[in-house]
């Protein structure tokens, strides 16, 4: 079972690689929106549920694909920490 | 263009209305018909232009602009269908033509298009996603959420394939498989680039791109395919701004009704669910409001919706335009200091 700050670790690994290209200079602080900065556009949403989907196993729904629940590291990290119990 | 508004970042903002989007459409036409002229014969130095027509409110102005700016005999109005393609297409494009007075010339590009593999390839990445997919029994089409007023969401990408009889089926889709529906089917709006400059070469005309600015600055359209032109008289206008000049022009009112669609995938995908997710009319209106520094809460009276609203539009729109700005960037290059 992975507690809230192993899931932290994982997410800005998985976004630092992905999104910000190794570049680990770029700074990301747990509480930034993906959207106002701009780090993820609509397909990064796409490549960011489908890692949270394979890495956590459960599936995300449509309607669970809001801000509330993934703009941020503490967003996604609280929401995966709620699916996975 | 509009009247009795500053757009000036930071300026205050007297006069947003219901109509603040509304033009004086023989103006307008009036402007444009002599900018093109001067741009075509005089800056390009090319004796016509060719434009492809689709049926679609957009080429229709921009055939008319040109028929007007340059002369009918010096237009041609090109078609391209392909094996997706709406049949009404044709029969609009020609009419259209026929009304102004322009030659017209077919390209069925679906020959081309099964060269390039773009029907293998897109079916290939569609099966990764509904295996059952036959593109001879089921159409296809990419939506994303329409409800973005609504709702805080991302603008995320669903594939959505309909059989004989019309039962649907729609995922969301995993990256892999939207870029390589994306890339595949972007060889058509590529193809039909290379097919608008063969006819304009052999002419010595130039091509008359067909984007208004909801698609020029959101982003929806293909780099190096129907972004590829060498002028594009309608950039600049708002979508409810085109349908004006349409009407002014005499653009037939079966294109005026129609719902713009995309013409690229099967299941006739609009462009508000395949793209903008809003409806012409509110979007430009939310658009113009944040152009011009109108405070929400003035944006939400006037347009009849909550603060909340007007924000969720001010953030969809500002984010795709910012998730698109390398599509209308020029290739990079090195500066040599």
């Amino acid at each position: 079972m992975s507690n809230n700050n192993d899931i932290k670790n994982r997410l800005k690994t998985f976004i630092t690689e992905t999104f910000l290209v190794g570049n680990e200079n770029e700074s990301l602080n747990d509480s930034d929106s993906f959207m106002q900065t701009g780090i993820i556009d609509s397909t990064g949403v796409l490549e960011l549920a489908s890692f949270i989907e394979q890495e956590y196993k459960f599936t995300i729904e449509d309607d669970e694909m809001t801000p509330g629940n993934l703009d941020s590291i503490n967003n996604l990290a609280n929401f995966i920490s709620r699916k996975i119990g | 263009m509009t009247q009795g508004l500053t757009s000036q970042k930071g300026a205050i903002f007297l006069n947003f209305s219901k109509d603040s989007l509304k033009i004086d459409a023989a103006r307008v036409s009036e402007e444009l018909i002599t900018e093109i002229r001067n741009q075509v014969r005089g800056t390009l130095k090319k004796s016509g232009a060719v434009v492809g027509i689709s049926g679609g409110l957009d080429s229709s102005v921009v055939l008319a602009l040109c028929a007007r700016a340059l002369g009918p005999e010096r237009v041609v109005g090109v078609m391209m269908p392909e094996r997706d393609s709406s049949p009404d297409s044709r029969t609009l494009a020609q009419n259209l033509a026929d009304k102004f007075g322009v030659e017209t010339v077919v390209e069925d590009i679906t020959a081309g298009l099964e060269g390039t593999g773009c029907y293998r390839r897109r079916d290939e990445a569609i099966r990764q996603v509904f295996a059952e997919y036959d593109p001879i029994t089921y159409k296809n089409k990419i939506t994303i959420p329409t409800n973005i007023l609504e709702k805080e969401t991302f603008n995320f990408f669903n594939l959505t394939i309909e059989n004989s009889k019309g039962e649907t089926k729609t995922r969301r889709m995993p990256p892999s498989a939207y870029l390589k529906i994306v890339a595949a089917s972007n060889f058509k709006q590529r193809l039909r680039m290379t097919t608008l400059y063969y006819q304009a070469e052999k002419r010595n005309y130039a091509v008359a791109g067909t984007g208004n600015k909801d698609e020029h600055c959101q982003g929806f359209f293909v780099k190096y395919g129907d972004g590829g032109a060498d002028l594009k008289p309608i950039a600049h206008l708002f979508k409810v701004q085109v349908y004006q000049l349409a009407e002014y022009l005499g653009v037939p009112d079966e294109i005026i009704g129609r719902i713009p669609t995309t013409d690229t995938y099967s299941a006739g995908s609009t462009q508000e669910e395949f793209f903008f997710g809003l409806d012409f009319y509110r979007m430009d209106m939310l658009w113009h409001a944040m152009e011009n520094n109108v405070p929400a809460d003035e944006a939400a009276r006037v347009l009849n919706l909550t603060t909340q609203q007007v924000e969720r539009g001010f953030v969809n729109i500002q984010r795709k335009i910012d998730a698109t700005e390398y599509l209308r960037m020029a290739p990079l290059e090195i500066e040599h200091q």
